[in-house]
């Protein structure tokens, strides 16, 4: 199953719903297309929801963290929410844990932007 | 695809359609082998990270070479090698991804995502291409039936 993204704002938070696979190729692209055009509508609170997020390779990790940096580049903030067992792992093994700023709870993610 | 009674390989175009097959191929064999479903997730991406590694770094896309990819049942060992026709990666500069410094780098985190999830990880680069081989041990209730141990 190929990456799937869809938006909505919620109190000037962009919510971006992800499903499927973020990996080498068109997932990570699709990341990478999605926050790139948010950014550049002035779309600076950004919250990725990976509930629905059931892989992810070592591009796809690059691609978060590409995703992150850009939007703090810009002055914005990104977010990981509900993350699944296996994104979790990876991003604990990876150490990358300590630098999202991850939620497990939608209305507690909007509430935290400054 | 050539194929004995314990041993299953394959030569791959250098495209992004190998990487996909190669994650596959990895995961019905682990399937099939009796390992628990952690233990495939962890095998089927290794193999993934280790054909990105090939058709990228290694023969970087060029149509006329090849990536071969062999699985293989060795008493209680499932054995993976993934060999590439590219010019030989320097391992000694791979950065640490765990470092501080380097968290925040998008990439160069495949071979420490194999070193995490295998028993066995050994990279054997040359002038001709890199040979990566794979080995996970059988722990629980996989081929040849051990005893259960999670």
């Amino acid at each position: 199953m190929s990456m799937k993204v869809g938006s909505r704002n919620i109190d000037g938070v962009t919510i971006v719903d992800c499903s499927g696979r973020i990996t080498l190729g068109e997932g990570s692209v699709i990341l990478r297309d999605t926050v790139r055009e948010l950014l550049s509508k002035g779309n600076k609170k950004i919250v990725l929801n990976l509930a629905d997020v059931n892989y992810i390779d070592s591009s796809g990790i690059g691609e978060l963290v590409s995703a992150f940096t850009t939007t703090k580049n810009q002055g914005g903030e990104l977010k990981l929410l509900n993350l699944t067992k296996k994104v979790n792992d990876l991003l604990q093994i990876t150490k990358l844990y300590t630098v999202f700023d991850v939620k497990d709870d939608e209305a507690s993610a909007v509430k935290s932007f400054k | 695809m050539a194929m004995t009674e314990q041993r299953v390989s394959y030569t791959l175009d250098s495209s992004l359609e190998t990487i996909d097959r190669a994650e596959e191929k990895a995961t019905r064999i682990a399937t099939e082998l009796g390992f628990a479903e952690d233990e495939i997730m962890q095998i089927s991406m290794a193999v993934r990270e280790g054909a990105v590694n090939a058709v990228l770094h290694g023969n970087a896309y060029a149509p006329d070479k090849k990536v071969t990819l062999a699985f293989e049942q060795t008493g209680q060992d499932l054995v993976i090698t993934i060999r590439d026709q590219g010019a030989g990666m320097d391992i000694s500069k791979i950065p640490n991804p765990l470092a501080p410094e380097n968290l925040l780098k998008t990439s160069g985190r495949g071979i420490f995502l194999m070193r995490s999830f295998m028993d066995v990880v050994e990279i054997r680069p040359s002038q001709t291409g890199t040979e990566l081989k794979l080995i996970k041990h059988v722990h629980g209730q996989a081929a040849g039936g051990k005893e259960a141990s999670q």
